[in-house]
Parts: structure tokens; C-alpha cells; sequence
């Protein structure tokens, strides 16, 4: 041990001195030469035939409860493209990291840079994966920064983790709260445990692009590929959520099948090339 | 001074004479030890290597655990519930209040040898101290404040801006800095120096007859969850405490496992004498009231822990006079430095 130190002290010393002398002779580094240009991927919400309205928007699930939805964001990360010829492009892990929200329209074009070329499915996560779960906080930056307020943070301070998906929202067929208000909430994450296994929600989404247009990225043009979230697909699945039965799910067993039904969501309706 | 503390002056001295500063900044150099590594610990569980401990930003930490403007009224601080003279922890509180006198349902732990801690909380839902302010920032009886907004009255408060530049080279406070700061001074807080160390570090000191035998009552009956020297295994048990009124499930929330139904993080023994009461609600004012609940009312329920039903009926087995011994023994895990350091003092802010 001591010899380590010792030689980590040298080291560390020699560092310094070499560090005063050094100019400015530093080398890009080597990168990926492929031109990039932007690819955007727009996530427009909806309920059922319906465009998503906060507030004033009133739906009804498949166990026939009427609801209306207040707030609505979700994590998109880990963006992948593939062209037809199977080659896969891997969108670099910390520009990789988007969180849509229903209230901020620009949050809902997710653009991101790869190389030219045709691409013929996306994927990502819904979520946040397991390794940024647990990385060192001067990494995480942006919107993964937890300094977002409770109230419209995506985090989980007391059970460390990222709220994957939110959703809030009122309902008659809620319980009312001490201020007569009939909200459900629904707050989805769990990235499968830290020190003990738990249960894991990071879903990988695979969109298919073939049927509804192929994405041409070139210079000069920015393609968009218009993805439909259909949020009534969270209630209206293998498990069709009662809101009555279950108002509120966070951390818990149930809110799996919540995820299981939410991976659902997501369609190709076009692309803007 | 051992052989690597001078070899760490010279290095210093030598690199400080290459840039000519001045004899100041020498000496501040020289009297910042940083984090020691105390004899006969394990290694510590905190990566260093991604926030190593400096003077700078080692004040700073001191100064925010002490700072109020982390509540949203400005009227609660770490400090506040965490004293220096309880060993970090709220002495004569089962449980706190925080703001506007709200009150939390857990009894707050002490913070000492945070370093080597391999998860945080009661029930272990934090396993980064680098994050684990956000926890009591944004819980509603504690400082209900938001972290964005902590972040916002720092940067509008002279010193900070120029402290934070001093410890981490940008004035623009960030979480990431405002968090590895908090660390700092957390991982320093470091208690090490109390009777039984001496002990073991042969320090010319050693225990009465009656700390004697009640060291070996403990190794015999207390030390597998109690692990020397940090006198915690880090691992979460359920101590036959009935539930309370609150039914407080500890872990289970967080693993979902039901096997994990009303366990919670062994504490350390250490500076039991400054942080009563005891146990995850502090439902034992005295520690006679702990050994009389190991001795005869342990509960029996699913997920007690086995080795407190080794022997048939629920417990540990102790007559009076060994738990006697045994308190003698516990005394000596009490360590007057750590509650009188002036480094860690909010005294010591300027």
C-alpha cells in the first residue's frame, strides 16, 4: 500500500510539473469522420383518435372512467438509428437524453445528429437505463440535473432513482384529497435496485419506419420522424388500470403492468423528409 | 509524522518554491491534512477519486451544512438536526421538526464515518452521499425547499459564488459542486479516537476489568451486526421492535421484497452516549431500555432476524450483570474529539 502511494505521489508530482510546462500543442482526438446532419423525432401525444388537450381534454379509459390529464412527461434516452442494410448507429450516450413534456412543444422534437444516409427503424428507452441511475452527479447533467423542483422533478430522492414516466391527472373516480380534488397519479420508474435487485422498468422502444416512410438524413434537410403516443394505451391494455382501483402508483408491484402497457404507446404515423 | 506525510511536505514545499507563491498559501497547504485514513479501518466506500477532499472545498462543505437558506424559509440547516454535540444527530428527539415545527417519522442518524458507508437512510434508499442532500432539501417536513431554488439563492449570496470559484474553479454553482462539497465535509467527520481505539491501537490505555468483560460479552453476542470498528455491518435487520404506530415497513419499500418487511440499517455503536434516543423512531431513551428489549421483549414476527432466535425463545440473553459490563464497554465507544473538533464546528465558519 505504501508503495503505491508512494509512486501515485510521484506520479502525481511529476504531473504537476509537466503540466506547467506543457503548451498548447493538444491533438483532436481521432473521431467518427462520417458527416452528420440532424435527425428529428417528434413524439406527438394523443389519447385514442384524440389530440392529448391538458386540462380541458376529457377521456375515457376502457373501464369506461372519465378523466382529464394535467401533466405529462416522460424520458426518452439511448436513441439508436438503423439503415436498411442492418447498420446501426449508436447516438452517443450524453447526447442522448431527452425529457418530453406534454407542456413544452419544443421538448416533444427530440434532434439529434447521425451520420447521412436512409434509416429504416429507431429505438430508444423509455427511461432512464441503469448505469446513468447510478452515476456520480457531475455527470448528471441537463435533465437529468435532480435540481428540477418535486413538483415537476422526474426523481425519486427518498428511493434513488429517475422517474421514468408522469402522468397526472383528475378523475371523479379518484378518491378526493383533503382539498376536495379527485386526482390519480401515476409516477413510473424503477431502474431494477442499487444494492438489492428490484423491479426494472427501463423499456426498449422499436419503431419500424419501412411501412410509413424511411428517414433521409442529409445535409441541408432536417428529416422528421412523427411518432404518435397514445397515452390511453397506459390504461387500455393486458392490464386495463382501473383509475378507481388504483389512483395513485409509484414505487410498487403494480406499477410494472402500468410499463408493460405503456411500451404500447408508440406508433409511425409519417415522416417529413 | 510517518514517512509519507514528510514525503508529501517535500513534494509540496518543492512544487510551492517552482511556482513562488507565498509563504501563506504554504502554510494553508501544509495544515489541511484532508481525508486520514484512521488505523486499523477498512477502506473507505466514498470514491474519492471523484471529489478529492480540499481545504477549499472542505470550509465550504461546513458552510453549507450550516446554511439555512437550504429550507424554503431560511430557517433550517443540516445543522439543525444534525449538532455537533449529539455527534451530528438531534439529541433528546425520537424524531425531528423541521419546518414550521412539522415533524418527520424516523429519528435522525448521526454523521460520523459517512465514508465508509456503502448506503444511506434507515431503510438504504440512498446509496450515493453525493446525492443524498436532495433527500432532506425536498422532503416536506424537513426544509421543503427545491434544489433549483437552493441553487438560485447561493448564487445570489456573496461569499458563495467566490468560494465555490475557490473550491471548484467556476462561480456558476452547480448541483454537482454544491453536492461534493456537502461531501467533503461530511466524509471528514470522521470518529476514530475514542477509548476503545486507543485500545487497539495500544496506545498505552486499557480497559477496566468490567469494559474487559463487557467487550468480550459484546464480541460474543453483539458483534456479527455490530462489526468492529466501525461497530456496523451496513446490512438491515429486523431487531424484534414491534411496529409502531406508523407502521413503519423500512426497507420493504424500497426492494419491494416482502423478506425485507421491517428491517433497518444496523447503526453504528459508536458516540452512543451523544445520540440518544435510540432506534429507526427513537423509541428507547436510555440504553438500558435497548439491552432490556434485546434481553426480554424481542418480537417475534417473519422476518425477525435468526440470530436473534438462536436459541429457541426471541432474543438475546443477558443477566444484569452483563449488562452492565456491557454498558461499561459501550462508554468507551464514546469519543469526546469527534464532538469537540473545531474544524467541524459552525464556530469555525468565517
Amino acid at each position: 500500500m505504501y508503495n503505491i502511494k508512494h509512486s501515485l505521489l510521484t506520479a502525481a508530482v511529476a504531473t504537476c510539473f509537466l503540466a506547467a510546462c506543457k503548451k498548447d500543442n493538444a491533438v483532436t482526438p481521432a473521431g467518427d469522420n462520417t458527416v452528420k446532419s440532424t435527425l428529428s423525432i417528434q413524439f406527438d401525444n394523443i389519447v385514442g383518435d384524440r389530440n392529448l388537450q391538458l386540462n380541458t381534454g376529457v377521456y375515457t379509459n376502457a373501464v369506461g372512467e372519465k378523466f382529464t390529464i394535467e401533466r405529462l412527461k416522460y424520458y426518452i434516452t439511448n436513441i439508436r438509428v438503423k439503415k436498411s442494410n442492418g447498420e446501426e448507429f449508436v447516438v452517443p450516450k450524453d447526447s442522448s437524453y431527452f425529457l418530453v413534456s406534454e407542456a413544452e412543444a419544443a421538448s416533444q422534437f427530440v434532434k439529434v445528429k447521425v451520420p447521412e444516409g436512409e434509416y429504416a427503424a429507431v429505438s430508444f428507452i423509455l427511461g432512464v437505463d441503469s448505469l446513468s441511475s447510478v452515476m456520480d452527479v457531475r455527470k448528471r447533467t441537463g435533465v437529468l440535473d435532480p435540481s428540477g423542483g418535486m413538483d415537476g422533478g422526474m426523481y425519486w430522492e427518498w428511493n434513488m432513482g429517475y422517474i421514468f414516466f408522469k402522468m397526472e391527472g383528475t378523475s371523479d373516480v379518484a378518491p378526493a384529497d383533503p382539498s376536495g380534488r379527485h386526482n390519480f397519479r401515476y409516477h413510473i420508474g424503477g431502474f431494477g435496485g442499487y444494492s438489492a435487485p428490484t423491479i426494472n422498468n427501463i423499456k426498449t422502444i422499436n419503431i419500424d419506419l419501412t411501412a410509413g416512410g424511411m428517414a433521409k438524413v442529409r445535409q441541408g434537410r432536417e428529416a422528421n420522424v412523427h411518432l404518435m403516443v397514445d397515452i390511453l394505451k397506459m390504461f387500455n391494455g393486458a392490464t386495463n388500470v382501473s383509475i378507481a382501483a388504483h389512483p395513485t402508483v409509484m414505487f410498487g408491484d403494480f406499477s410494472t403492468s402500468i410499463a408493460n402497457n405503456y411500451t404500447k404507446m408508440f406508433y409511425h404515423d409519417h415522416t417529413e423528409n | 509524522m510517518n514517512k509519507l506525510q514528510w514525503w508529501l511536505l517535500t513534494c509540496f514545499g518543492a512544487f510551492l518554491l517552482a511556482c513562488s507563491k507565498s509563504e501563506k498559501i504554504k502554510e494553508q497547504v501544509v495544515a489541511f491534512a484532508g481525508f486520514q485514513q484512521p488505523a486499523g479501518f477498512p477502506s473507505p466506500a466514498y470514491k474519492f477519486a471523484n471529489n478529492k477532499v480540499t481545504r477549499e472545498g472542505f470550509e465550504l462543505g461546513r458552510k453549507l451544512f450550516y446554511e439555512p437558506r437550504f429550507s424554503r424559509n431560511n430557517t433550517i440547516s443540516c445543522g439543525s438536526c444534525h449538532l455537533q454535540t449529539s455527534a451530528f444527530t438531534h439529541h433528546g428527539h425520537d424524531i425531528s421538526h423541521g419546518i414550521d415545527d412539522r415533524l418527520g417519522s424516523r429519528n435522525s442518524p448521526p454523521i460520523m464515518n459517512l465514508a465508509w458507508n456503502t448506503t444511506f437512510m434507515w431503510d438504504g434508499g440512498v446509496f450515493d452521499l453525493d446525492l443524498q442532500p436532495v433527500a432532506p432539501i425536498t422532503n416536506f417536513v424537513e426544509m421543503d425547499e427545491t434544489v433549483g431554488n437552493v441553487l438560485a439563492k447561493l448564487r445570489n449570496t456573496p461569499p458563495y459564488p467566490a468560494l465555490f470559484k475557490k473550491a471548484f474553479g467556476s462561480d456558476n454553482i452547480t448541483t454537482a459542486d454544491m453536492m461534493k462539497a456537502l461531501s467533503q465535509f461530511m466524509v471528514m467527520l470522521v470518529s476514530d479516537q475514542s477509548k476503545y481505539d486507543s485500545v487497539m491501537r495500544k496506545q498505552g490505555v486499557s480497559f477496566t476489568p468490567d469494559e474487559q468483560q463487557g467487550y468480550a460479552i459484546f464480541q460474543q453476542k453483539c458483534s456479527t451486526c455490530h462489526q468492529e470498528p466501525l461497530f456496523t455491518d451496513q446490512s438491515f435487520r429486523n431487531n424484534g421492535i414491534t411496529p409502531g404506530p406508523n407502521n413503519d415497513e423500512g426497507r420493504y419499500p424500497i426492494t419491494l421484497n416482502p423478506a425485507d418487511k421491517y428491517k433497518f440499517k444496523v447503526p453504528s455503536l459508536r458516540n452512543l452516549a451523544y445520540t440518544a434516543p435510540y432506534m429507526h423512531d427513537g423509541r428507547f431513551y436510555t440504553l438500558q431500555g435497548v439491552l432490556t428489549h434485546y434481553n426480554s421483549e424481542v418480537t417475534e414476527m417473519p422476518t425477525l432476524d435468526p440470530l436473534l432466535k438462536a436459541n429457541g425463545k426471541p432474543g438475546i440473553s443477558l443477566t444484569t450483570n452483563e449488562q452492565q459490563q456491557l454498558l461499561a464497554f459501550l462508554n468507551t465507544l464514546n469519543d469526546q474529539h469527534f464532538i469537540k473538533d473545531e474544524r467541524f464546528s459552525q464556530e469555525a465558519i468565517q
